[in-house]
């Protein structure tokens, strides 16, 4: 009797782990899925050419078409442009963050901080497409145009509390005797902070700014209210600049540009891939 | 200075947590220059909570309140600022804590940099190779200072952060159950160390170790329940305690 029990128990022990197993699976189907798809439609497109020259005109396309010919240029507009205000964003976010981040893990009773947190939330959660024409209206009005400054700010809005949360998480996750032992040395809180909390922490932040570009990178609507988009090469932040994302959604809408939709998404996608995994490894070094 | 004067002075010293209940309750005693005073007593009689009074640690947390007053060299701690008394008052921790991102070098002269203060490269040598010869660790760090403080086993983890108390040369060195996470071998270092140290420096030291106290300290603290019970000579108080709770807790039946 009792031998018949323990045999079921095992059997059902068993079958709980192969449906686990099965589901923990099941997960990595969709990526390998897009990834698989993505591979197979844009690896021959990516040449030298794709990474250094600007995106064709319709009418270079259509006779390269007619000619049975690849279609000439690249994506190297979008990946400059994607790169100056990825740039120019994180410049002011990875600061601005670190700074409220160790604030609000430095003070987390205080209800100036927990109000703040609480905006982080909100911040977080807010659609894309509404940070993209709020920021139409305080940057790309004012300016009387679209320009890579009004992109940047709409990805530096996206950033921030990213920053802030991975800031304010690792730090809390320091042991505190760390810090005592800083102020017992009869240091200020400013200083232990610099010197002390913040190195020690700085695999974890890093690793959370990495997460934070990689979040907004494949970002398309702000940029659509903001940047606008550019068929060439240009590094004027005060003009319309073009982005990868955004180059794959006007790829999209042109008949004769729709071959190179794939190579630029998997550009996107393998670069995004390439900084998660970074993020990853520095954050279990780190953990070491 | 007269070195027959008390460097440190509880007066009706008190800590509490909360409103309504006190963690150190009007704790009276005077501890003398270069001596080691052990404070004992059962996990949560409030021993550490005292010690870290002396720092003024407390300030970190504004829930803490700290009354009556704590005197280092006559002069009441509790109204001055804490980065002055921090200064004259080294800390070490029960775990030890070296800075992870910190070299071993700059693991003892951290208390200048944290401070500010700029050392010339002639200071910086004497400084590193003094406080590690006093923690006896020089020997086997000398050729490896470049490295992480980290790397080093926790026993020499704990004379780095020793050390790095010692190098802002403090009054008085309080040391928070040093060894309590280190092993046997370590921790006989450790107190063979104590023993040279106070010719430089007055230690208080928190144990949960019995034999600890006897073999290291001069005088002896036992605290119960919030409570200075008993205060006197260490080996006084070992064969002859005045009051009982000090004899139960010493024989085992309590704590």
């Amino acid at each position: 009797m009792t031998h018949l029990k323990t045999k079921h128990r095992l059997a059902t022990d068993k079958a709980m782990l192969w449906m686990v197993c099965l589901f923990a699976a099941l997960t990595a189907v969709p990526l390998l899925a897009i990834l698989g798809e993505v591979l197979l439609r844009g690896y021959d497109q990516l040449s030298w050419s794709f990474f250094t020259e600007p995106t064709p005109t319709a009418y270079r396309a259509m006779k390269a078409i007619e000619a049975g010919d690849p279609i000439p240029g690249g994506i190297a507009n979008g990946i400059i442009g994607t790169m100056i205000m990825l740039g120019m964003a994180a410049i002011v976010a990875v600061p601005t963050g670190i700074l409220c981040g160790a604030f609000l893990a430095e003070n987390p009773k205080r209800r100036f901080s927990q109000t703040v947190s609480y905006l982080t939330d909100l911040l977080q959660g807010t659609p894309s497409v509404i940070i993209g024409i709020v920021t139409y209206v305080w940057i790309v009005v004012p300016m009387r145009g679209y320009s890579a400054i009004a992109g940047s700010v709409a990805l530096f809005i996206m950033m921030l509390p990213l920053v802030i949360r991975s800031t304010e998480e690792t730090l809390k996750i320091l042991p505190t005797s760390l810090k005592e032992a800083g102020l017992a040395l009869g240091s200020n809180r400013a200083r232990v902070m610099l010197k002390v909390q913040l190195p020690a922490a700085f695999g974890g932040i890093f690793t959370g700014v990495l997460l934070a570009i990689s979040r907004v990178i494949g970002e398309t609507a702000p940029l659509m209210f903001t940047a606008l988009g550019c068929s060439f090469i240009r590094f004027a932040i005060d003009k319309p600049i073009s982005a990868v994302p955004l180059l794959i959604w006007e790829f999209f809408n042109d008949p004769n540009l729709q071959e190179l939709i794939w190579g630029a998404s998997l550009f996107l996608l393998l670069f995004v891939l390439i900084l998660n995994l970074t993020a990853k490894y520095l954050a279990k070094k780190w953990n070491q | 200075m007269e070195p027959i004067k008390p460097i440190l002075e509880f007066k009706k010293t008190c800590v509490s947590y909360t409103k309504q209940t006190m963690a150190v309750k009007y704790v009276s005693a005077t501890i003398d220059r270069n001596t080691i005073t052990a404070i004992m007593g059962p996990s949560g009689c409030g021993k550490s909570t005292l010690l870290r009074a002396v720092n003024l640690m407390h300030n970190l947390y504004p829930n803490i309140r700290v009354d009556g007053e704590i005197l280092l060299n006559g002069e009441n701690i509790l109204s001055m600022e804490p980065i002055d008394v921090r200064r004259r008052v080294g800390m070490v921790f029960q775990r030890p804590a070296p800075f992870p991102t910190m070299s071993i070098w700059d693991n003892v002269l951290s208390g200048y940099a944290l401070n500010g203060i700029r050392l010339s490269k002639t200071e910086k040598n004497e400084t590193v190779e003094r406080c590690l010869k006093s923690v006896a660790l020089w020997d086997e760090v000398k050729d490896v200072l470049n490295k992480k403080g980290t790397f080093l086993s926790g026993g020499q983890q704990q004379r780095l952060c020793i050390a790095r108390a010692l190098a802002m040369q403090p009054d008085v060195l309080l040391m928070d159950e040093p060894t309590s996470a280190l092993d046997p071998i370590a921790t006989a270092h450790i107190e063979e160390l104590m023993q040279e140290l106070q010719r430089e420096v007055t230690i208080l030291i928190v144990t949960h170790n019995m034999g600890q106290a006897m073999r290291i300290s001069s005088k002896s603290m036992f605290m119960y329940l919030g409570e200075l019970v008993e205060y006197g000579d260490t080996e006084t108080m070992f064969s002859n305690p005045s009051d009982e709770r000090t004899r139960a807790y010493l024989t085992g039946k309590m704590g």
